[in-house]
């Protein structure tokens, strides 16, 4: 009998920094089961983001670079206009894509640069220690919102996938969420769709990506998985919200 | 090679594409932009890619992708906008990766102005973005040259896998004067399979590259920035690049300028000797390395008697000149800028009530 079961290729045997019940290990997996099904392990260039997931580098098994903070689109356009035969995607936080680099995505976006973006949102810094970030929910705590988020003085969270999806440019704009087995086989297909419009030199794509932090949520990683079901579902709505076709 | 009348922010396009580079990723900003607007047209029947990016900052990593994947690759802007892209340079710097960045400079601090201005010397040649790093800073005294320096930055940036900047004014941006284009100065492709990211199926080790500036370990950190060290310590071993004007004579004031500077220096001193007061010029060409030992010898000869610094800013480079001369001789300086470029006229005022 074969082996049924076996880490993808295009992740490399290491052991990952990301604490318990964090679901960057899950979404890593299914970007590198997507580049293994694929067969693009040799012409992708991965960029890591700054943020919890700047040490990407180290666990995926493909070529790789390390971006300043927000800047992975721009440096993805770099890369893919200059050598459109190579596969490029970005692995952003929300700090990282919604705040700082939020210039660089919707321009990148709406040039139509034929790059993926796999885009986690946790609602929260994870790096730094449990900042606030615009997509922190009203009323949620975090070091830099001790009372929770007061919306007067910082507005709403900004929802990316919508937002994006309003560009005129013809893109692929998804919102997934890793908190079930359900969820995570829709993100899975949902990233592969992701690739391979780049692989048919189609169009932008972003697979945004509702994640959990359990560490500066001060929750438990199931009680993580309940509070990202019960409060940010409701607000970030999942399913694509633009298709190129 | 005939000679042709160019303009050097054309020329400057030009000679990015002699030596090799069908990469151009920019931002407008005066007094730079023909030089987008010559490689929108020329690129293209290059086969190579011309983007306008959305902000000098996106600018500036765009150049960092298009580099870590081993393609060669420049910029060009001007002063507010090289602020902008400092933060990307101090990344290429660490990351190891070759790409050419031109900054004609305009008057500043702020918005400034937009005519010609040295002012940012410090910028280029003691950091602008963070961390310890240099850029390699070439600074062309014309159009000619301009073009010449170009072609070399490729080479340099390669052979240092750094970022290197051609440093020259609105003037050299904006006139037109008569230039050749070397044909030898073109360069040829370095070997990239160690580093560049370009795919692993590229090279035969099937070794993934990463191209990145994080260190956490304080071991490794400090290893890669002695290891950008040993970069310029054999920078200003082999790249120094200066000319000396006037030396062979017994001059009485040895004057230090730059760039288009220098040519006003230059006609003061022809000036001058028409009146039989003798003085010299040593005109850096490299900015970073600095020609630290020309500068002190030729400060020091017998018949010098004082230095001074002539620039286009408010005494930048002079700081440079005062460090070599290491206090044999007393280092003045006269500066204008903000588009008031010294005349003639009064650096030879000058230069009389120093004798």
């Amino acid at each position: 009998m074969g082996k049924a079961f076996s880490k993808p290729k295009a992740l490399s045997d290491t052991m990952t920094h990301y604490c318990p019940g964090c679901t960057h290990g899950i979404v890593h997996r299914l970007v590198a089961e997507v580049i293994d099904e694929l067969g693009i392990q040799g012409r992708t260039v991965g960029i890591a983001p700054v943020g919890c997931a700047v040490l990407a580098y180290n666990y995926f098994n493909c070529d790789f670079q390390e971006a300043a903070h927000g800047r992975a689109p721009a440096m993805a356009t770099g890369i893919k206009r200059v050598r459109p035969d190579l596969i490029v995607f970005t692995y952003q936080g929300d700090g990282d894509l919604a705040s700082i680099g939020m210039g660089e995505i919707i321009h990148a976006a709406n040039r139509g640069e034929k790059f993926t973006t796999i885009f986690i949102n946790n609602a929260i810094y994870g790096m730094t220690g449990g900042q606030m970030a615009p997509t922190t929910m009203p009323g949620q705590r975090a070091s830099t919102a001790p009372t929770g988020r007061n919306t007067d003085l910082t507005g709403m969270p900004i929802r990316m996938a919508n937002l994006l999806s309003q560009l005129v440019t013809p893109s692929y704009i998804t919102r997934q969420a890793v908190l079930k087995p359900q969820q995570i086989n829709k993100t899975k297909k949902a990233i592969k769709k992701a690739f391979e419009y780049q692989v048919e030199g189609k169009c932008f794509s972003l697979v945004e990506v509702i994640s959990t932090c359990p560490t500066n949520w001060g929750l438990t990683p199931l009680d993580s998985l309940k509070w990202a079901e019960e409060n940010l579902l409701p607000y970030y709505e999942l399913g694509d919200f633009k298709t190129p076709e | 090679m005939a000679k042709v009348l160019m303009k050097g922010n054309e020329a400057i396009a030009e000679a990015a594409i002699r030596a090799g580079c069908i990469n151009y990723f920019a931002y407008p900003i005066t007094p730079q932009s023909e030089v987008a607007e010559y490689l929108v047209k020329r690129l293209p029947e290059e086969g190579g890619v011309f983007l306008q990016g959305e902000s000098e900052v996106a600018v500036g990593y765009m150049i960092f992708g298009a580099a870590a994947a081993g393609e060669r690759v420049m910029t060009t802007s001007s002063s507010p906008g090289i602020s902008l892209m400092s933060e990307s340079i101090s990344y290429i710097a660490a990351a190891n990766c070759p790409a050419v960045f031109v900054n004609i400079m305009r008057g500043g601090p702020g918005l400034g102005g937009i005519l010609p201005s040295q002012g940012d010397y410090f910028q280029a040649t003691k950091g602008g973005g963070h961390g310890d790093y240099h850029l390699l800073v070439l600074a062309p005294d014309g159009v000619q040259e301009a073009v010449e320096m170009t072609m070399q930055a490729f080479t340099l940036a390669e052979k240092y896998r750094g970022p290197v900047m051609i440093l020259g004014d609105g003037l050299i941006g904006q006139m037109m004067e008569p230039v050749e284009f070397p044909e030898d100065l073109a360069t040829k492709p370095s070997n990239k399979d160690d580093w560049a990211t370009n795919g692993m199926d590229t090279r035969k080790s099937k070794k993934r590259n990463l191209v990145k500036s994080l260190f956490l370990d304080p071991t490794e950190l400090n290893n890669n920035n002695l290891a950008l060290k040993a970069k310029y310590i054999q920078m200003k071993k082999e790249e120094i690049q200066f000319e000396a004007y006037n030396t062979d004579v017994d001059y009485k004031v040895l004057i230090t300028s730059y760039g288009t500077m220098s040519r006003v220096s230059r006609t003061a001193i022809d000036l001058l000797k028409q009146e039989g007061i003798e003085v010299a010029m040593l005109r850096p060409k490299t900015l970073f390395p600095f020609p630290e030992q020309a500068v002190f010898d030729a400060a020091t000869k017998e018949s010098c008697k004082a230095v001074i610094s002539i620039e286009m800013s408010m005494g930048q480079m002079v700081e440079d000149v005062e460090r070599c001369v290491k206090g044999q001789r007393p280092v003045e300086f006269y500066g204008e800028c903000g588009g008031d470029i010294p005349s003639p006229e009064k650096i030879i005022e000058i230069i009389k009530a120093m004798i």
